[in-house]
């Protein structure tokens, strides 16, 4: 029963999503202010159905309602409580339904939040987003339900959640990266909105931008997650595989940053009106083409859902009709933007022009190699290909580099033209002292010196050396120094966690890379091997037993010198119910290296393959992403969002579409200043 | 490599382990070769795998290869071209400069020098754009603020 | 209306992309790879047969006549879906048989022959799995086409069923045979 219920909600969620497609925008048309109001109400109705939906699929999960195929596939009545819950976005249909769930929480949010935004625009915006919202549950109630009976027979128990998803991971990997994916809807909305009305002021931009900044926040979060989830997980020390899921979480991740930095050259001084417009498009766009890859089954990949041709093809109907419309209304009606602010050759404008160059030539490469075996079998009748990451990282990585020294100097550049002089003796200096200090860094603390490590992680000093240099320059002539850090804008703050974050991650990557250390041995009870300066003693195998597996528990003790390090124990799981077999690797996480091991098969009676392995600095990879996102989230609660939104709520609040005057008024004089 | 694994396809045994084989090298420098080439083979049978991460049959059988390989003294190319021999451009993570992968390996120099030539040109046409307002748009200004 | 034409980039670009994608649907089996060596010889191998240990199989027992040789073993389930095929072809076609019995156990496939009967003329034991990966195969069961002089000329994954042997395999036999004088002289 309570399936139905859920699967009856999802239907009339789609109702309200169509009116909510349909009324405001109507209401737009013929200037009804009532129904341009509704867009309030059926964005709260709509996620309220979504989430009763969601609600039965969850007890269905709860309640081992084996009748429910979608919980048979995926659960079992052994199955931990927190992993049923889980279960429900662990294959498709369910995870697809948390996809609408998330655009329904966005869109309220978008109608709860937007007092500042005029009548007519926040009818707009939902207007789109209801649009998105029917796309997504026809989508689910078509080809995708997750609440089909398997009646009149049913298994009296499911075939239990995969065991690499029985994992805190899978509780919050996707929902994070959803909420960004789906997130990226808003700044899109908001630029369809915009191209529709025929302001192409900047208004937009402001708008958006706090929108924009959260979902990107979240997908860096998303993304953080699943790397870090593959790393403890798969037992073999590897974090980023170039993987066409992987990279369809990354594309959009690149493009929204450029839109991050185009939206803030767009409010800040109205330049860039129509690129920023169109990258708010293509982030979307990603992400939905992420979606496409991940489900269709057009490309292979362990992380892909079950394959099947048909959802694929609504999905790319679905790509066309929105993404290829848009660009159609971005062609006709993009024509009439035109930025009058300038800008010099030295400026910060070029600084984040360059920076979002490099990002779209990013995106386009892992795109091109992520589809390339399709192309390759066109081209070639039938020949199958691979593109790995060998190609990825041959090519990514001088991309990148490029992107880490522009943002090395950026911090230092100023809006319009940057005095050269002083700048170029400034950065030159820095570039230096970071050299030196890395140089002599690595001299005394690594094994060896790798020359290449050296100058990626002297870019990442550089970039720190100047964001701190920029932040005392800035509270230098300020009597009392510590007032004025904490008067600094929120959003500087934000751009500061977000460039360290690079500076942190990159060096992770950089020195992970190349100072890791494997081997992978014959170790029998009492063997001892040298890691990097630490010795690891194996003490053999015994039997333990979990809640729904049997394993074989290897023990491992590692010292220092002499002195007691850790006790690893790294098992081998034989989940009873699905009959599968899992390496569950153990770890001793350290903010500076990370000591690694896995047991491998046994090799006789008494010995077993042991895979013991060192990496140095990795944990920084995934703490400088949670920096990013901090700084990301933290621009949020900048002052100018809380103080403006009173201002022109009071004067918005007189009359809902003349109201657009005073904004563009403000505008006109913030291009001037 | 799989971060959440929702397909179980019958045929293909899915990577739910490392692969972790103890075969001896007389030195580093051939293990560090061995766990290179592992990882740039891909396992045939697998959904996007390198031979390092795939525990199944035909990726343990290619592994044992490598190992008696470099033991004999193959070099890097002749192992790769061993594998290409028998399985393929799709054993390959590192695709071959051919006729058909020009597009792969100069596309992203392309795409570059497109976006910077685009880059340019806007650059330039903004630096013509420096600020002085044109005597309407003060006039225009002044009229804005005096309503105000 | 008025367009710049160059605003129309990003759409004809996403076309094109979206053609790309589409191409997927009509392809094949992502999953499925062609085989490297169709038009090259068979592998030379020297290994033993399953049923005379002493004996030494090489490529020269296979050549003569157009014949298939089939990969199988003892663990392969879709082995067991397709041998009731390779049975019926072994009693009604006019092809020889030989087997290769890829990373088995001697014993257990000599047991599993007398169970489900044997269509093999000889069967190829391949323990380490070697032959198997010079033909390239990354699963069981596969089945190969060699013309009379040990040329790989069509290769099959997955179970023989009684309809891909008569839509596949038997025309490209039968086009082999026309091609060459067998044994049997203009066969068919």
């Amino acid at each position: 029963m309570i399936a139905e219920i859920g699967h009856f909600s999802l239907i009339l969620a789609l109702g309200l999503a169509v009116c909510l497609a349909i009324l405001p925008a109507v209401g737009v048309y013929y200037r009804r202010v009532n129904l341009m109001q509704l867009s309030g109400s059926l964005s709260a109705g709509l996620f309220v159905f979504v989430s009763i939906s969601m609600v039965c699929l969850g007890n269905a999960f709860l309640n081992d309602d084996f009748s429910v195929a979608y919980v048979a596939r995926n659960s079992n009545s052994a199955l931990p409580v927190q992993y049923k819950i889980s279960a429900i976005w662990g294959a498709h249909e369910g995870s697809f339904l948390l996809w609408s769930l998330v655009m329904a929480g966005w869109t309220l949010a978008v109608s709860v939040f937007s007092r500042n935004l005029t009548l007519d625009m926040r009818a707009r915006v939902l207007s789109v987003m209801g649009i998105l919202s029917v796309g997504f549950l026809l989508f689910i109630l078509l080809t995708s339900n997750p609440f089909d009976r398997n009646l009149p027979v049913f298994p009296q128990d499911g075939s239990d959640l995969n065991p690499l998803l029985q994992d805190f991971g899978l509780i919050v990997h996707p929902p994070m990266l959803y909420m960004g994916y789906v997130g990226f809807s808003v700044p899109f909305a908001f630029a369809i909105a915009t191209l529709t009305s025929g302001k192409l002021d900047s208004a937009w931009a402001r708008w958006s931008r706090p929108w924009t900044n959260l979902a990107w926040a979240f997908l860096t979060v998303g993304i953080t997650l699943g790397s870090w989830w593959a790393y403890y997980e798969l037992g073999w020390g590897g974090w980023w595989f170039w993987d066409a899921v992987e990279n369809a979480s990354f594309m959009p991740w690149l493009v929204g940053t450029a839109l991050v930095h185009s939206l803030a050259a767009t409010e800040k001084r109205g330049v860039f009106k129509s690129w920023t417009v169109l990258l708010a498009i293509f982030a979307f766009s990603f992400s939905l083409l992420g979606a496409f890859l991940v489900r269709s089954g057009v490309l292979t990949s362990v992380h892909a859902f079950a394959v099947d041709p048909e959802r694929g093809v609504f999905i790319l109907a679905f790509l066309v009709l929105v993404i290829g419309g848009s660009l159609l209304l971005y062609a006709f009606k993009a024509t009439g933007i035109k930025s009058t602010a300038g800008f010099e050759w030295t400026s910060r404008e070029t600084m984040i022009l360059v920076n979002n160059m490099l990002l779209i030539v990013a995106a386009g490469v892992v795109l091109l190699g992520t589809i390339y075996p399709l192309i390759y079998e066109a081209l070639t009748g039938g020949k199958k290909i691979s593109v790995g990451p060998p190609y990825f990282n041959t090519i990514f990585v001088p991309i990148v580099m490029l992107l880490f020294v522009v943002m090395a100097v950026s911090p230092s550049s100023r809006w319009r033209k940057t005095p050269l002089e002083k700048i170029v003796r400034q950065q030159l200096v820095s570039l230096f002292a970071s050299l030196v200090m890395v140089t002599t860094l690595i001299y005394f603390f690594a094994s060896k010196i790798e020359w290449v490590a050296v100058l990626v992680v002297s870019v990442a000093a550089w970039i720190l050396i100047n964001l701190l240099r920029d932040l005392f320059g800035r509270v230098r002539n300020k009597v009392d120094k510590l007032t004025a850090l904490f008067r600094q804008p929120l959003s500087y703050y934000g751009m500061l966690l977000g460039h360290l974050g690079i500076a942190v991650s990159i060096t992770g990557v950089c020195l992970t890379v190349y100072y890791s250390e494997e081997k992978d041995i014959r170790m029998a009870a009492g063997d001892l091997v040298q890691l990097s300066g630490y010795e690891v003693l194996f003490k053999g195998v015994k039997k333990v037993k979990g809640p729904n597996y049997v394993a074989d528990q290897g023990e491992l003790v590692i010292s220092r010198d002499g002195e007691h390090v850790v006790t690893l124990h790294p098992e081998k799981r034989f989940y009873q119910t699905g009959g599968n077999m899992m390496t569950e690797a153990d770890m001793d996480a350290g903010l500076f290296r990370d000591l690694y091991v896995a047991l491998g098969e046994p090799i006789g009676e008494s010995a077993w393959a042991v895979r013991v392995q060192y990496k140095p600095f990795v944990r920084w990879v995934w703490f400088g992403g949670l920096l990013i996102a901090l700084g990301g989230s933290v621009t949020l609660l900048d002052r100018r969002y809380r103080t403006a939104k009173r201002k022109v709520a009071a004067s918005a609040t007189e009359v809902g579409v003349t109201a657009q005057k005073t904004t563009t008024q403000k505008t006109v004089l913030g291009e001037v200043r | 490599m799989s971060r959440f694994v929702y397909l179980l396809v019958f045929f293909f045994s899915f990577p739910v382990e490392a692969a972790i084989d103890a075969y001896p090298f007389p030195n580093t420098e051939l293990q560090e070769r061995h766990n290179a080439l592992i990882e740039e083979l891909r396992c045939p049978q697998c959904l996007n795998t390198n031979l390092a991460g795939s525990d199944s049959m035909i990726a343990r059988d290619l592994r044992r290869e490598v190992h008696r390989m470099l033991l004999e003294g193959m070099s890097d190319e002749e192992i790769l071209d061993f594998m290409y021999e028998r399985y393929g451009d799709f054993i390959l993570y590192k695709p071959r400069l051919q006729k058909g992968t020009l597009l792969l390996w100069f596309g992203p120099l392309i795409f570059l020098l497109l976006v910077s030539i685009v880059a340019f040109r806007l650059v330039k046409s903004r630096k013509a754009r420096i600020s002085t307002l044109s005597d309407s748009e003060v006039k225009r200004l002044e009229e804005l603020i005096g309503k105000k | 209306m008025t367009v710049n034409k160059s605003l129309l980039i990003p759409l004809v670009v996403f076309i094109l992309l979206v053609t790309v994608l589409a191409l997927g649907f009509r392809l094949e089996d992502p999953h499925y790879l062609p085989s490297q060596l169709i038009n090259k010889p068979f592998p030379e191998f020297s290994l033993p047969d399953l049923h005379q240990n002493d004996r030494i199989i090489t490529k020269a027992d296979l050549t003569g006549d157009v014949t298939l040789v089939n990969v199988w073993a003892t663990w392969c389930p879709n082995c067991l879906v397709e041998h009731p095929e390779l049975m019926r072809i072994s009693r009604e076609e006019d092809i020889v048989l030989y087997g290769v019995n890829y990373n088995d156990e001697t014993n257990k496939a000599i047991r599993w022959l007398e169970r489900h009967k044997n269509p093999f003329k000889l069967n190829i034991v391949d323990n380490k799995g070697t032959l198997a990966i010079d033909l390239g195969v990354y699963g069981a069961p596969e089945t190969f086409v060699l013309d009379e002089n040990g040329v790989i000329q069509y290769r099959h994954v997955g179970a023989v069923t009684r309809m891909v042997w008569d839509s596949k395999i038997l025309p490209v036999v039968s086009l082999l045979r026309k091609q060459a004088p067998g044994p049997s002289g203009d066969s068919e």
